[in-house]
């Protein structure tokens, strides 16, 4: 299999654009990666996208977006895997040109929530669970959360503040990111102050509704010449229902896709510079730093709180804010992440800049971690 | 020479029974607060949560009488409820209970309309099939959420409650056998609700001597006649409770006292729970009978009748007694709502 | 709500009928074709038990679509006496009242509604034991 190159990234910002469509969100990605990369002679292309059946009734993703950047009888591919989607979309694109079956692919993911009004986007959210016996008790993505918050804070002491942390650091990190939802910082009391999303969840520890859409060019390392490559990138699953879980605070499918990565690529947690982790919730992301291998199982609030995932600590995390303060449009989220540690690796991350970062691993969840997508960089 | 048309059955008991009365409970004096008024007529009733009805009564009631009666659901070959407050107007609540409590597909099930007595229309219905051999055990359930007018005097009483039956052969595992019914039926208009009308009309001061005590007094005195009994033969006795003066004055024109009234009297604290009211009452009256107590049940429905019936109570009323909580228990457990959550749980302001 | 989709989960909703592997023993609700630990197809229907404990909860306050009018109210995940465990709201009472252990059983409710014209929908739903 040859080594892949990121020949391009391209973002849109994250934030209510009422006036832009899912085609237009894509197009303008998509544009940015072809002129970064300085191609748009695509053999392929895929999109991530979740709720667009919902919020836009409309499905067949893969086919719209070819037509709409004129790259007419391209193979296109439409990629679901809720919240993951990203992630997955990027390693079945990296797989396309590794394996030798194409020589340059472009990923996107785009996410428009805003076109819906919000008890829809919980219930589109929800989608990614079982219908007939987790949605339908009422439960929504955040409740799932809280329950795994609530018991994480009872088994492990963890305080409230402490998990909540995650996200004020988000915050502090999305100062001076230009495509960042919300680039301002907030203060943990903010945080503990604001109401109830689901008890003991606080609304500002969850993502909110935005879209957006992010792109990247994909080509063989040889031909790309020095820049950003693909290490490895891996997807794995879980138990479907939270219920079926043996060990409810693990995100067994985290730990699997994070085993085949490492191994792949050949690095361990300590070479790990910067890290893009899937906070739907605070929990969501301190138990997937747990899971990912960084801090022992229960210790990923204190680790958070004590600042070790600062820009300036010894894990740089959500480098331009994580889902909580870049936005976390669904299905595009995990290339955001993906596109961002490309930026931090190439150097050009600007503001946001973890200085001399070499290797950075991004992570998305799809559900309530049923679906993992890891993905690892390196600067060559 | 008077003619006999609906026979006294004396082969059939009650294998077991179950009550159920929702939490939320609306003190009167809030009535008085919104409305004006000086005086609530109870303290205090019934009032279901937002994802109770009929039907999830109904499946509460029929839960517990099968635990109390410890057959198999399968055995069960006819299902009936009584009710005014049906959450659909045309899909049996039968059918649900029927398929919750696992005694489909071989069982008969619809659902009864009689206003307030359609729980013990069921019973009538009950007592038929099992003694006439075509089934082995019927269920009779009564159970309403039924609707008040705001303002209207009944809005004081009208409340959400029920209780299941279930009716078997004489046996030594009946707790109560029966001794014979009698219903007394004429076309009465005292209290009706029009198809698609949410709250039922009224003849206020009509629903008295011509409506309430011309068929509770005609159906007891009619029962005792064939069963040749007077008040004194009966330890307890269960009449319709509207409202606190009814019953007790039913009770005084027959010759019963207080004393034979006051287990199975809920409506000062639950309030009138409809096709549920006369069931309710005798489970209450249940949960605490001896061996060897008769029992005297009169229903009333408007539109208008009454059921009577005579129920002997047996020794093995002790041994499923506990397996359920008694009636007094649901009418401690409570939960006070104000009117305006009241008229929201009610349906009566929505989204 | 699909009339079909629905009626298809009736009897596991209403009657907590999850399914046992005839070949190992694990209980599973939802019912399921394939054992997860041993892999055999042959699965029998399984009547879970109907009493347990909350081992964590939560309340929505943001419902979704069709859930409104019933928030907030309290979602749990109960850890059953046959060591099952079932999501599940909880009723009858308050969130102040909550708490990790709580002793809960089954019970009937509705579910949501189809609009005024639609099916209405019922399972089970969990509540302070009843004694």
């Amino acid at each position: 299999m040859r080594r892949v190159a990121v020949a391009g990234v391209g973002l849109t910002g994250v934030g209510e654009h009422w006036e832009r469509s899912l085609a237009d969100l894509y197009v303008e990605a998509a544009q940015r990666a072809f002129d970064d990369a300085g191609t748009d002679e695509i053999d392929a292309l895929y999109v991530s996208n979740m709720g667009s059946a919902v919020l836009q009734r409309q499905l067949h993703l893969g086919a719209m977006m070819a037509d709409a950047l004129g790259k007419r009888g391209i193979a296109s591919f439409s990629v679901e895997a809720a919240s993951a989607g990203g992630g997955v979309a990027f390693h079945e694109g990296v797989r396309a040109v590794a394996s030798g079956l194409c020589d340059c692919v472009l990923v996107g993911g785009v996410e428009k929530m805003s076109d819906a009004l919000p008890e829809e986007v919980a219930m589109t959210i929800s989608m990614a669970e079982d219908q007939e016996y987790v949605a339908y008790t009422g439960v929504t993505n955040y409740g799932l959360c809280a329950l795994l918050q609530r018991l994480y804070m009872e088994r492990f002491g963890a305080r409230a503040d402490e998990v909540a942390m995650l996200a004020v650091r988000g915050h502090e990190h999305a100062e001076g990111c230009s495509h960042a939802q919300y680039p301002f910082k907030i203060s943990v009391d903010r945080v503990l102050a604001s109401p109830m999303e689901a008890d003991p969840v606080h609304s500002l520890e969850c993502s909110g509704i935005g879209d957006g859409a992010a792109a990247v060019l994909l080509k063989p390392a040889e031909e790309a010449g020095e820049g950003v490559e693909v290490a490895s990138t891996a997807v794995a699953s879980d138990v479907f229902h939270l219920t079926e879980r043996p060990n409810l605070l693990t995100f067994d499918a985290v730990r699997l896709a994070a085993d085949k990565a490492y191994k792949a690529a050949g690095v361990c947690t300590d070479d790990v510079d910067v890290l893009e982790v899937h906070d739907d919730t605070t929990i969501t992301g301190v138990i997937s730093i747990e899971d990912l291998g960084f801090v022992e199982k229960g210790k990923g609030a204190a680790f958070v709180a004590e600042g070790n995932t600062a820009r300036g600590g010894r894990l740089p995390t959500n480098t331009f804010g994580g889902l909580k303060a870049r936005g976390n449009p669904l299905g595009a989220t995990g290339l955001y992440q993906i596109a961002e540690v490309a930026l931090q690796l190439g150097w050009r991350a600007g503001k946001c800049q973890v200085p001399e970062a070499k290797v950075g691993m991004a992570q998305s969840l799809g559900g309530l971690g049923s679906t993992c997508a890891v993905a690892i960089l390196r600067r060559t | 020479m008077r003619m006999i048309t609906v026979k006294a059955v004396n082969t059939v008991g009650i294998v077991g029974y179950g009550a159920y009365i929702p939490m939320g409970r609306l003190k009167c004096s809030e009535i008085c607060r919104v409305w004006g008024g000086l005086e609530a007529p109870i303290e205090e009733k019934a009032v279901a949560a937002m994802d109770e009805d009929a039907v999830t009564i109904s499946v509460e009631c029929a839960r517990y009488a099968l635990k109390r009666a410890d057959i198999s659901p399968e055995e069960i070959g006819a299902i009936y409820v009584g009710t005014e407050s049906k959450p659909y107007a045309v899909k049996p609540c039968g059918t649900i209970v029927a398929e919750a409590i696992g005694a489909t597909p071989q069982v008969t099930a619809a659902d009864y309309e009689f206003a307030c007595k359609a729980g013990t229309e069921a019973f009538q219905t009950c007592i038929g099939l099992v003694s006439s051999g075509m089934v082995r055990y019927a269920m009779a359930i009564g159970a309403d959420t039924a609707q008040g007018r705001p303002a209207d005097a009944l809005e004081f009483t009208v409340a959400c409650g029920g209780a299941a039956y279930i009716f078997g052969a004489k046996s030594e595992r009946t707790i109560a056998d029966l001794e014979g019914s009698y219903s007394y039926v004429t076309d009465t208009p005292d209290f009706w609700r029009r198809s698609l009308e949410m709250y039922p009309r009224h003849g206020n001061r009509f629903t008295g001597e011509p409506a309430y005590f011309q068929h509770v007094i005609g159906a007891a005195k009619g029962l005792m006649g064939e069963l040749g009994y007077g008040p004194g033969d009966f330890k307890y006795a269960v009449f319709h409770q509207p409202n606190v003066k009814f019953p007790i004055k039913a009770a005084k024109t027959l010759g019963l006292g207080m004393d034979a009234l006051k287990p199975g009297f809920i409506v000062p604290l639950v309030g009138n729970t409809y096709a549920g009211s006369t069931p309710l009452g005798l489970a209450a009256t249940l949960d605490m009978a001896a061996p060897g107590d008769r029992v005297l049940v009169v229903s009333y429905g408007s539109g208008a009748g009454s059921d009577a019936f005579s129920f002997v109570v047996k020794d093995a009323i002790e041994k499923g007694r506990h397996l359920d909580p008694p009636v007094s228990t649901f009418i401690g457990r409570k939960r006070y709502v104000d009117y305006s959550i009241y008229t929201k749980l009610r349906g009566k302001i929505s989204r | 709500m699909s009339v079909p989709r629905y009626w298809r989960e009736i009897k596991h909703r209403y009657r907590l009928l999850g399914e046992r592997c005839v070949s190992c023993g694990a209980a599973f609700f939802p019912p399921r074709a394939v054992c997860p630990r041993c892999g055999s197809k042959e699965l029998e229907e399984y009547k879970l038990s109907e009493k347990g404990q909350v081992i964590s909860w939560t309340v929505i306050r943001n419902p979704p679509r069709e859930y409104e009018k019933y928030a907030p109210y309290v979602v749990a995940l109960v850890g059953l006496d046959d060591g099952v465990r079932i999501l599940s709201q909880v009723v009858d009472v308050e969130p102040e009242e909550m708490k990790t252990g709580m002793r809960v059983e089954a019970t009937f409710r509705r579910v949501k509604e189809d609009g005024d014209s639609g099916i209405i929908e019922y399972g089970y739903k969990f509540r302070p034991i009843i004694e």
